[in-house]
C-alpha cells in the first residue's frame, strides 16, 4: 500500500494502479472519458487533469492526467486546485463546442456519462459562437445506431471494437477535428461484441437500434438482474421493461463471469418475449372455453390422473422449473428432453469436472491462462464470451513481460499493444473446421473429431506416460503433439478447452486426459468444457432418463399423459420419432414461452414466463450457481413454470408440493433433498430480506408517469403488483442504495447516471462488486484424488467412400431457439446448407450451391452444399438448429445418394 | 566551415557516390567500423551536437538509451525527413544536395546503436530529395557501404526510402513510428520512449537529417574540433540558419552555432527590403515564440534563444514586417496546426480550430471583446504537459507571444471592426 495526498488529505491506496482508479476507488468524482476500467489508458480525452506537487513545499505543482500517472508513495496530488477544476471544465467545453446539444431526442439521454461528466466538471456557458461541425451517419446493420454529431472523439469505441474485441471494420478515419468513427462504407458491423460500444460510448454514438423500436428512458424502465439465457456462459443482464414489453438488455457487472461485456446474441436476442408467437393464453384442444387458471389446472389434472405420467424437463427452464416437474412426475419418470448424444456428452462433462481433479475457470483464470489448448470447440458460436476472454488472454503473457522489462504499467494501454506488436502467448486450436478463434491461435490444425481426440490423448501421453501411446500418429501430428505438450508443461497456467462442439465424447475425454496429466505434474491448471444451454449443466446435476427412454415408455404404453417443460421435442429428436411418440401419447401437456412444432401437437398449452417473467436459477457451464428475476408481471395467465407445476400437484392431489409456495420454498427445498445443489440458498438475499425496512425497488427514483400511464384505460392507478419471491419491489418504493450485488436491479449512483456507474457499485474500480461478485461455484474437483485417465485408443479417421461423417456446427446468430425471433438475429443466420471440403465436392461433381441427397437413420434429406479447401477430406457440418434444417442426432455417417450427372 | 553544406554544387544538384568519395566521403564509416559502437556513440556525445529537429536533445545521450545487452535484438534507426514546418526549409538543402552525407552518418548512427534497417521517412512533396536518395541508396549498396557485411566488418544494414503522405504531424517521432507501421500517425506515450519501444516495439533511433549529417564530420574530424565549429561550446557544430520574410535576401546558410539574430538578417538575409521595417521573428519556425527588436542581438544557439523566452527550434527565422498584419501572420499559422492537429487529445483537436476562427473573425472585423481572453485561455491551456504532444504548445508560442508584443494590433481589430492592414479572410 501506499499513502496518496489527496488535497492534503492521506488515504491509503494500492500501488501499481493509476492515480484515476485511485481516486475514483476513494469514492471521489474525477471525471474521465478515454478511460475505462477494462481497456486501461490511453492519455487522449485529457479529462481527469489533477495537480500534481514535488512536496509539501510545491505550491505551484503542474497539472497531470491521472489516468497515465501510477500511484507513488507520498504522492501529493489535489482534485480541488483551480486550475484543475478549471482545465477539467475547459475540457469539456472543447468537447461541448461541436456536440450537438440534442439530448431531448437523443437515446443517450438521463444515461449519459457525458451528461454526467458535464455536470460534474461544471461547465456550463457556451463560449463557443462558431459553426459547428456536422458528419454524415452510417447504416451499421440491425444492431447499433449511428450518429457521429454526438461523437466527442475518446477513442474508446476503436479501443473496445478493435484492440479489444478483435473487430476489423470499425476504425477511426481523417484527422484534426474532423475525425470519423465508422466504417469504410455502410453495412452491418460483423463482430460479435459490438453490441457493448452502445456501453463502451460515453455518449449516443452509438445506441442499441433495438431499444430504439421502443423507446423508454432508462429512468421510465422496470429493471431487474438478469442472467443471459442465451448460451451456458451465464453472463449477467440487466433486463428492463415498460408497458409489458421487454425493451432492453444490457450488461450487468460480474467479474467473475462476464465482466463487463456480453456478446450480441445475449444483448440483442431478448425480442422474442415480446414476440406474436409468443404463448399468452391457456390453450386445450376442442375446449376453447377454458381460458382461467383454475379451469385449466382442473381439466389438466383429470387427465394426469387418468393413467401413469412422464415428464420430460429442459436444459432451458430454471432449475426449479425441472425439479417442480420431477417432483410431480416422479423421479422414475423424469426424462432430460435434449438429444440423446447431447445428454451423453454433458453428463460425461458433468462426471469430468466432479470426478475429476481440475477445476472449471472463472473469467480472470481464463483472462490469465500463459497457454492455451482447444480441442475440437468451435468457441464464438458455442461460448461466445469465452473468445473476448482469450482474446485478452493471448495478449497477457507477452504483455506483463514487456511491462516489466519497459518498467511501463499494464493499465499504459497503447504504449503495451504497440510493444506486444503481434507476439501472443501460445493458443493451439485443433478443430473440425476454421474457426474465429483461429484468428488468436499460434496454431491451428483441422482434424475430424476422431483424429482431435488422438492427437489429443497422444499430448496428453507427452506430458504423462501413463496415459497410453496414441498410435500410427502421422509425423506432421507427432512433431506437433510433442510440441504442444512441451508448450503446456512450460506454462504456469495452461488452459484446456473442450465441450459439446464436436459432438464427440472421445474429443472430451481427451481434453480431460490433458488437463490431468498436467495437474499430475503440478501444474495451476484449468479446464473449461463448454454445454449446450443456460441450464444444460443444471439439469445434468438434477438427473434424469434420456429422451429415448421416454420414447420407449410411450411406444411401449407405459405413459398416458406427457408433461413437456419448456421444450420442443422436434428440436431434440428426429420428426418421425417425436410424431410417433406425441401421437401415441395420449394427452399432452406443455408449458412454454413461444409457440413451436412441439406446441401444435400438444393437447394442453400452458403459458410459461420467460426469462422476464419468472424468478429462477441456472447452472452455468463453470458449475455457477445464479439467480435471475422477473422483471414485470405479465397480463394474462402467464406465469413461471415451476409455479403452475406446483399448483398442478396440488390440483392433482398430489401433496409432494404443498409446502413450496414461493421461489424460496423451492429453492431450499432443493438445497436440503439434492446435496449436489447444496448452497444455493445462500446465492441471493431471500425474499423477506429487507434494507431498513424496505425492498430494494426495481424501478428507478425518477420513473414517471406511473399514475398515468394506464389512464386511458382506467383512470384511477391500479395497484401495483407486490413481489412475494424477492426482496424487490416492482415500483419506485423501495431502497435506492447500492443492494447485495446478486440483487442489483440497475447501476445508478448520484451524479453517475449512466453504466459508468458500476465504478461506485466495486470494492475498487475494475474489482469485484461490493459483496463479492454474484453466484456460487457448485462444482469443485476434490484434492487428494489422483484421475484415472480415459486413455482411449481411436482409431484414425477412415474415410468411407459414398459416406460422409457430419458433425453438428452451431452460429451465435441463428442456432438458439429464442433469439432467432429477434429479426437483427435472424437476419444474420448463416445459410441452411451442408459444409464439406471442395476436395470431396469435386469428387462428387458437385459445386457450391448444389443439392447434396443423403440418408441418415433411414430417413432421406436434400440439403444444398458449400465448400471449403480447409475441411478435413470425408467430413461435413450441419449448421443444426436453423429455421429450414431437420434435426438429426450428429454427429454420424450420412450416406450420400449417386448424384445424377446430366 | 562548412562541412555540411561546403561541398554541395552551385545548382544544387546531387553529388555522386564518386563525387561524394573524392571530398572524403565514407571515410568516416571506414573510421567508424574501426570503432566500438560505444566509442562512436561517446564521441558524439562529446561533440555536444544537439538534435536539429528542434528539440535540442543530445544526440550522442539519445543513443547511448538503446539497450545494448541483447545483441541478436532487432533495432532500427530513422531519419525524420518529414520537414513541414511552415518556414522551415533546410534540410530539403542537405536532401537535395548530398544525400551521401546523410546516409553516412545514418550508417555511422546504424553502427552505434547496431541497428539492422533504416529508413529515411521522406516528406512527400520532396520529389527531387527522393529521386536523389533512391539513386543515392542504390549507389551505396553497389559499392558495399549498404547491406549486408559492410566494407568486410561484419556490420549490416538494410536502408529503405519511405515516403510520407503529407501530414505535419509525423514529424513528432512517435507519430512518425506509427505512421512507419501502417497506422494512424498520432503520437505515442512516453514512457517508453523509442530508444526501448521504438518502431514495431523495438529499440529505435530517431533522427533529424541535418543531425545525421553531421556525424560523419564529428567521427572523422573529432568531437572537439566540432565542438569549436560553434560560438558557444555547449551546443556544438555549425547550424543551417534560414530566414524567411520581407528581406533581401531570404534563404539558408551554414554558420556557425550561436551567430545573433542580427547579423543573421542583416549580413545573411540582407537586411529588410525597402519600405519594410522589422517588427519582429520566430527565430526557429512556426511553432516558436516572436522575438523583436530588443531581442536582435541574442545568440542563435539553444541555451540563449531559450533565455530571451523563445526557442531555437530549426532554426530557420520567419520575420514578421510592419506592412504584414500579426494577427492574419498568426491566423496563418493557427490554420495550419489546427489542420494538422492528428485529433487524438482533446485540447489540441477542439482548441486549435477555435482560435482559428477567432483569429479568423479578427481579421474580418467580427472581433468580440471577450476574443483576447478566449485567445490567452487557449494560449495557457494548450501548454506543455496539457495535451498529448508538442504539436498545440508549439502552436501557441507564436499566438502568446503576438498577444505579449501585438496586442495593441489586436485590439484594434476588435475597435476598429476590421484589419487596421486592410485583410480579409474567406
Amino acid at each position: 500500500m501506499a499513502t496518496l495526498f489527496i488535497d492534503n488529505a492521506p488515504y491509503q491506496v494500492k500501488e501499481g494502479k493509476n492515480l484515476l482508479e485511485a481516486c475514483l476507488s476513494l469514492g471521489f468524482d474525477l471525471p474521465y472519458f478515454c478511460w475505462h476500467p477494462a481497456m486501461g489508458s490511453v492519455g487522449a480525452c485529457r479529462q481527469c487533469a489533477v495537480k500534481s506537487f514535488r512536496d509539501e513545499e510545491d505550491t505551484r505543482g503542474k497539472l497531470v492526467m491521472s489516468c497515465m500517472e501510477p500511484v507513488r508513495d507520498q504522492a501529493r496530488i489535489s482534485i480541488q486546485d483551480a486550475e484543475a477544476v478549471g482545465f477539467r471544465a475547459g475540457i469539456i467545453e472543447w468537447l461541448m463546442t461541436n456536440h450537438p446539444h440534442d439530448c431531448a431526442v437523443c437515446d443517450e439521454g438521463g444515461s449519459c456519462h457525458l451528461q454526467d461528466m458535464t455536470v460534474m466538471t461544471g461547465h456550463n456557458y457556451r463560449r463557443f459562437r462558431f459553426n459547428k461541425r456536422t458528419y454524415r451517419n452510417q447504416d451499421l446493420g440491425p444492431f447499433l445506431n449511428h450518429e457521429m454529431n454526438r461523437c466527442i472523439h475518446c477513442y474508446r469505441c476503436v479501443r473496445f471494437y478493435k484492440d479489444y474485441a478483435g473487430g476489423k471494420d470499425l476504425d477511426a478515419m481523417g484527422a484534426h477535428n474532423h475525425v470519423y468513427f465508422g466504417r469504410s462504407e455502410d453495412g452491418v458491423l460483423e463482430n460479435e461484441f459490438s453490441g457493448n460500444l452502445a456501453e463502451v460510448c460515453p455518449t449516443g454514438v452509438f445506441t442499441d437500434k433495438s431499444l430504439k423500436q421502443h423507446y423508454t428512458r432508462k429512468w421510465d424502465m422496470t429493471h431487474a438482474p438478469s442472467l443471459c439465457q442465451g448460451c451456458a456462459m451465464g453472463c449477467n443482464i440487466i433486463a428492463s421493461e415498460r408497458y409489458g414489453e421487454l425493451r432492453q438488455i444490457s450488461s450487468r457487472f460480474n467479474g467473475e463471469v462476464n465482466g463487463y461485456f456480453i456478446c450480441d446474441r445475449g444483448r440483442f436476442g431478448y425480442e422474442f418475449v415480446n414476440s406474436e408467437d409468443r404463448i399468452r393464453e391457456i390453450g386445450v384442444k376442442g375446449k376453447p372455453e377454458i381460458k382461467d387458471r383454475d379451469s385449466l389446472l382442473r381439466t389438466a389434472a383429470a387427465r394426469i390422473r387418468e393413467g401413469s405420467v412422464l415428464g420430460i424437463g429442459s436444459p432451458r427452464a430454471s432449475l426449479e422449473s425441472n425439479f417442480a416437474l420431477r417432483k410431480l412426475v416422479g423421479e422414475d419418470n423424469f426424462y432430460h428432453g435434449v438429444a440423446d448424444t447431447e445428454f451423453d456428452l454433458v453428463n460425461l462433462t458433468l462426471r469430468i469436472l466432479k470426478e475429476g481433479t481440475v477445476r472449471t475457470p472463472t473469467l480472470p483464470e481464463i483472462e490469465s491462462a500463459d497457454a492455451i489448448l482447444i480441442l475440437g470447440e468451435d468457441l464464438i458460436n458455442t461460448a461466445p464470451r469465452m473468445v473476448l476472454a482469450l482474446r485478452q488472454a493471448v495478449r497477457r503473457g507477452p504483455g506483463e513481460a514487456l511491462s516489466a522489462r519497459m518498467n511501463v504499467p499494464l493499465w499504459q494501454d497503447a504504449a503495451i499493444r504497440q510493444a506486444i506488436q503481434q507476439d501472443k502467448a501460445p493458443l493451439f486450436s485443433i478443430t473440425p473446421y476454421p474457426v474465429r478463434q483461429d484468428e488468436l491461435a499460434t496454431k491451428s490444425l483441422y482434424e475430424s473429431p476422431d483424429d482431435i481426440s488422438r492427437i489429443g490423448f497422444a499430448i496428453a501421453h507427452a506430458i504423462d506416460p501413463d496415459v497410453t501411446e496414441i498410435k500410427r500418429l502421422s509425423d506432421e501430428e507427432r512433431m506437433w503433439t510433442a510440441h504442444m505438450a512441451a508448450v503446456l508443461l512450460r506454462a504456469e497456467r495452461p488452459l484446456i478447452i473442450s465441450g459439446y462442439g464436436a459432438g464427440s465424447e472421445a474429443v472430451i475425454k481427451s481434453a480431460a486426459d490433458v488437463a490431468w496429466a498436467l495437474k499430475k505434474s503440478g501444474k495451476d491448471v484449468r479446464l473449461s468444457l463448454t454445454v449446450p444451454e443456460c441450464n444444460s449443466m443444471g439439469l445434468a446435476m438434477m438427473g434424469g432418463h434420456r429422451l429415448e427412454s421416454a420414447l420407449d415408455a410411450v411406444a411401449h404404453g407405459h405413459a398416458d399423459t406427457v408433461i413437456i417443460l419448456e421444450n420442443d421435442l422436434y428440436r431434440r429428436a428426429e420428426k418421425t420419432l417425436v410424431d410417433e411418440f406425441l401421437q401415441k401419447s395420449r394427452h399432452v401437456i406443455l408449458l412454454d414461452q413461444v409457440y413451436h412444432q412441439t406446441a401444435e401437437e400438444a393437447d394442453v398449452i400452458i403459458p410459461a414466463g420467460t426469462f422476464a417473467e419468472a424468478d429462477g436459477t441456472l447452472i452455468s457451464g463453470e458449475g455457477r450457481a445464479q439467480r435471475f428475476y422477473q422483471v414485470f408481471v405479465p397480463d394474462g395467465p402467464v406465469q413461471e413454470s415451476w409455479r403452475w407445476l406446483q399448483q398442478l400437484a396440488e390440483a392433482c392431489g398430489n401433496r409432494t408440493l404443498s409446502h413450496l409456495r414461493i421461489l424460496d420454498d423451492f429453492v431450499l427445498e432443493i438445497a436440503k433433498t439434492c446435496p449436489q445443489f447444496e448452497g444455493i440458498e445462500h446465492i441471493a438475499p431471500p425474499s423477506d430480506f429487507r434494507i431498513g425496512a424496505q425492498k430494494i425497488a426495481r424501478q428507478p427514483h425518477r420513473y414517471s408517469g406511473r399514475t398515468a400511464k394506464e389512464a386511458h384505460i382506467q383512470v384511477s392507478e391500479r395497484k401495483p403488483p407486490s413481489d412475494e419471491d424477492s426482496p424487490l419491489s416492482f415500483t419506485m418504493e423501495g431502497y435506492h442504495g447500492i443492494p447485495p450485488s446478486a440483487v442489483v436491479p440497475f447501476f445508478w449512483a448520484p451524479g453517475w447516471n449512466s453504466i459508468q456507474s458500476i465504478n461506485k457499485y466495486q470494492i475498487e474500480v475494475g474489482g469485484p462488486l461490493h459483496d463479492g461478485d454474484p453466484g456460487r461455484r457448485l462444482i469443485e474437483p476434490g484434492d487428494a484424488h489422483t484421475p484415472v485417465f480415459f486413455a482411449e485408443q481411436a482409431a484414425p479417421f477412415p474415410i468411407r467412400p459414398d459416406c460422409l461423417y457430419l458433425i453438428p456446427q452451431y452460429a451465435i446468430f441463428g442456432t438458439e431457439e429464442f433469439s432467432v425471433h429477434s429479426p437483427g438475429i435472424a437476419s444474420r443466420s448463416p445459410a441452411a446448407a451442408i459444409t464439406v471440403a471442395r476436395a470431396d465436392a469435386d469428387s462428387w461433381g458437385l459445386r457450391d450451391g448444389d443439392l447434396l441427397e443423403f440418408q441418415f437413420n433411414g430417413q432421406e434429406y436434400k440439403l444444398a452444399i458449400q465448400t471449403n479447401q480447409q475441411y478435413p477430406r470425408g467430413m461435413g457440418t450441419l449448421p443444426i438448429g436453423l429455421k429450414g434444417v431437420p434435426f438429426m442426432d450428429l454427429p454420424g455417417w450420412i450416406r450420400l445418394k449417386p448424384v445424377e450427372r446430366s | 566551415m562548412k562541412p555540411l553544406t561546403g561541398h554541395i554544387k552551385a545548382d544544387g544538384t546531387p553529388l555522386t557516390l564518386a563525387e561524394y568519395e573524392q571530398l572524403g566521403g565514407y571515410q568516416a564509416l571506414r573510421k567508424a567500423l574501426r570503432m566500438s559502437p560505444q566509442e562512436v556513440t561517446t564521441e558524439v556525445k562529446n561533440s555536444n551536437l544537439k538534435g536539429r529537429g528542434g528539440a535540442g536533445f543530445n544526440t550522442g545521450m539519445k543513443w547511448s538509451f538503446v539497450p545494448m545487452d541483447d545483441p541478436s535484438a532487432e533495432k532500427y534507426l530513422i531519419c525524420n525527413a518529414d520537414e513541414m514546418e511552415p518556414g522551415t526549409f533546410k534540410d530539403r538543402w542537405l536532401l537535395e544536395g548530398n544525400p551521401h552525407q546523410l546516409l553516412e552518418g545514418m550508417l555511422i548512427a546504424a553502427y552505434a546503436i547496431q541497428a539492422s534497417e533504416g529508413y529515411v521517412f521522406l516528406r512527400y512533396a520532396y520529389k527531387t530529395a527522393a529521386k536523389g536518395i533512391r539513386v543515392a541508396l542504390a549507389e551505396a549498396e553497389r559499392a558495399g557501404y549498404l547491406g549486408s557485411n559492410i566494407l568486410g566488418s561484419g556490420f549490416s544494414l538494410r536502408m529503405h526510402l519511405h515516403t510520407g503522405v503529407g501530414r505535419y504531424m509525423c514529424g513528432e517521432e512517435t507519430a512518425l513510428l506509427n505512421s512507419l507501421e501502417g497506422k494512424r500517425a498520432t503520437p505515442r506515450a512516453k514512457p517508453p520512449f523509442p530508444q526501448v519501444s521504438g518502431l514495431f516495439g523495438k529499440p529505435t533511433i530517431v533522427n533529424n537529417v541535418e543531425t545525421f549529417s553531421c556525424v560523419p564530420h564529428i567521427i572523422s574530424n573529432g568531437a572537439a574540433w566540432f565542438q569549436s565549429l560553434s560560438k558557444n561550446p555547449q551546443d556544438g557544430g555549425t547550424k543551417i540558419y534560414g530566414v524567411s520574410g520581407k528581406v533581401n535576401r531570404p534563404g539558408a546558410w551554414e554558420l556557425p552555432m550561436g551567430i545573433t539574430l542580427r547579423e543573421l538578417i542583416e549580413e545573411h538575409a540582407g537586411g529588410m527590403r525597402s519600405g519594410y521595417r522589422f517588427r519582429g521573428a520566430l527565430p526557429g519556425g512556426a511553432s516558436t515564440d516572436f522575438l523583436v527588436e530588443e531581442h536582435l542581438d541574442v545568440p542563435m544557439d539553444y541555451g540563449s534563444v531559450a533565455a530571451a523566452g523563445s526557442r531555437l527550434g530549426t532554426g530557420t527565422v520567419v520575420v514578421l514586417d510592419d506592412r504584414t498584419c500579426p494577427v492574419g501572420f498568426v491566423h496563418n499559422l493557427e490554420h495550419f496546426f489546427a489542420q494538422e492537429s492528428c485529433g487524438w487529445c482533446t485540447p489540441c483537436r477542439e482548441g486549435l480550430p477555435w482560435t482559428e476562427k477567432i483569429l479568423r473573425a479578427l481579421e474580418n472585423g467580427e472581433g468580440r471583446e471577450n476574443d483576447l481572453d478566449l485567445l490567452a485561455m487557449h494560449a495557457q491551456a494548450l501548454g506543455p504537459g496539457k495535451t498529448f504532444c508538442a504539436l498545440a504548445p508549439g502552436a501557441m508560442e507564436p499566438l502568446q507571444s503576438a498577444l505579449n508584443y501585438f496586442r495593441k494590433d489586436f485590439e484594434q481589430h476588435i475597435h476598429e471592426k476590421k484589419c487596421p492592414y486592410g485583410h480579409t479572410l474567406h
